[in-house]
């Protein structure tokens, strides 16, 4: 048997993209495979459910869980595999906020199956047949996972030892981290349990562009204006998530001439993307007429959730869109 | 129980220079106000980051509410004026997050004006006693048999489970 540490890379909801991630550190994915005796990798190698079930707890030396947890198969992986290893790592945006589908928390389960199963445009079910956890059939009783209301990110539903930010983590950070683990099992000290393993600085200190004075009379959208491509995105009336958001990016999509969307999570120390963002947007309007205020914002900010949350909902103090109980233990 | 009046817990933050002072003031002279407002006293209502009320609300709190000084009259010249923008911004967003407006209202009184924030008080209390409790960190779990599927699924995968270490 192999002596080498085990790796399991693992995804829940997500869009498999951090899977592939892993792979964007090219040639490199060859000394990976030799350090590591790669036990679980959906996107790339053939192994099952019941091979992770079978061995021993604390068998795999580290995780890489991608996605976030809103049904209860991933659910009943995420304690699987939380049992199976030493370190779990919440690996890209989805494990560690939510991510894309945590915007999912702006709604509840019904309402996502009544659009999905039945007034999507393009879904023909005319008997109006939504999924069901138990189905009978002649043979028995078939079961499929429980959708939930919410979307739960890996820390709210097991321990999690560390955190990779990102969507995807950035092909540098990956490598690092996994030399770091290998350095660790060879006893160099890690970084204490809850870190994230990213940068403590936001967006804006990767970013080139000149700053002055910010004084915003409206916010645009992006498809409004096509932005100059030396001065800040803010001071241009974009909102640009780069001044709450964590570092580590190289300050990628300002540096294309399009607006930060904070898919790195909050920066550290900041507990609130979205509030952050609210607060430091608030302190560069430039009116004090409260009628005059609340047009600038309505206006220019739609959809202020998908922009200041839109990889974070599920980590954000509220986490999702509250849904009022009608008194039957449903909620609408 | 159905009997009991429901008791809205709302947390309120209040400048030290003028409506902290207001409700002192309203203590002294004898007004009555509902006694659902706990106080925190900050220096300035632009002290007041929009994570203290997510916060509040996150934490079980009915409602909030922010009391600073009227505009022009700041004790720090303008920071009023970011309250009155961060807390628009508020609104907007905890709109589409579902919460009723009248769940965080923003208030200006000066130190003079006791009688007035009484009167706010005990007006954002009746509204808030009649929306109900809010609840919020109750919305976050889960119904619909979701540990009985978990548990299912460790049930019929348990032969496998078993392991000799």
């Amino acid at each position: 048997m192999s002596t080498k540490p085990k790796l399991a890379l693992y995804w829940a909801a997500s869009c498999g993209g951090c899977e592939i991630a892993v792979l964007a550190i090219d040639d490199k994915i060859l000394e990976v495979a030799k350090a590591f005796d790669i036990v679980l990798w959906p996107v790339a190698i053939d192994a099952k459910v019941r091979d992770i079930e079978n061995l021993p707890d604390q068998s795999i030396d580290v995780c890489l869980f991608n996605g976030a947890v809103r049904n209860s198969e991933q659910e009943y992986m995420a304690q699987l595999l939380r049992r199976k290893s030493k370190f779990l790592v919440a690996f890209g945006s989805c494990a560690h906020e939510g991510g894309i589908p945590g915007l999912a928390n702006l709604y509840g389960r019904d309402e996502i199956f009544q659009y999905v199963y039945i007034n999507c445009p393009s879904v023909d079910n005319p008997d109006g047949v939504l999924p069901r956890p138990e189905t009978q059939v002649a043979e028995g009783t078939l079961h499929i996972p429980v959708f939930y209301d919410t979307v739960k990110t890996l820390d709210q539903t097991v321990e999690v030892d560390y955190y990779v930010p990102g969507c995807p983590p950035e092909a540098d950070n990956i490598w690092a981290i996994l030399q770091a683990v290998v350095a660790g099992l060879g006893g160099a000290p890690l970084p204490p349990p809850g870190t994230v393993l990213g940068k403590e600085t936001t967006v804006c200190d990767e970013c080139i562009r000149t700053r002055t004075e910010k004084k915003i009379k409206a916010f645009q959208r992006t498809w409004e204006i096509i932005p100059n491509e030396t001065e800040c995105l803010l001071e241009q009336g974009l909102v640009c998530c780069g001044i709450a958001t964590r570092a580590g990016c190289g300050a990628l999509c300002p540096k294309v001439n399009s607006p930060c969307i904070g898919c790195h999570g909050a920066n550290a120390d900041v507990e609130d993307l979205g509030a952050r963002m609210m607060s430091a947007l608030s302190s560069v309007i430039d009116s004090n007429n409260p009628e005059e205020i609340d047009r600038i914002i309505g206006e220019g900010i739609p959809d202020p959730v998908g922009s200041f949350y839109r990889f974070s909902l599920p980590a954000s103090l509220l986490r999702r869109k509250h849904l009022v109980s009608d008194g039957n233990g449903r909620k609408t | 129980m159905s009997e009991e009046r429901f008791e809205p817990l709302i947390v309120g933050f209040f400048c030290n220079w003028c409506s902290y002072r207001a409700a002192d003031l309203a203590g002294t002279a004898r007004i009555k106000y509902a006694p659902n407002v706990r106080i925190i006293r900050v220096m300035c209502s632009g002290r007041v980051d929009p994570t203290f009320v997510l916060k509040a609300l996150a934490r079980g709190a009915d409602g909030v509410m922010i009391a600073g000084c009227h505009p022009g009259e700041c004790h720090y010249l303008e920071q009023n004026y970011k309250t009155m923008r961060r807390y628009s911004m508020l609104r907007h967003m905890l709109g589409v997050m579902g919460l009723e407006p009248e769940r965080v209202r923003l208030q200006w009184a000066s130190a003079a004006e006791g009688v007035q924030l009484a009167a706010a008080i005990d007006e954002m209390v009746e509204q808030v006693r009649k929306l109900g409790p809010l609840n919020w960190p109750g919305i976050w779990s889960e119904d619909g048999g979701r540990l009985e599927a978990i548990e299912r699924l460790a049930e019929e995968h348990a032969e496998a489970m078993e392991v000799k270490a």
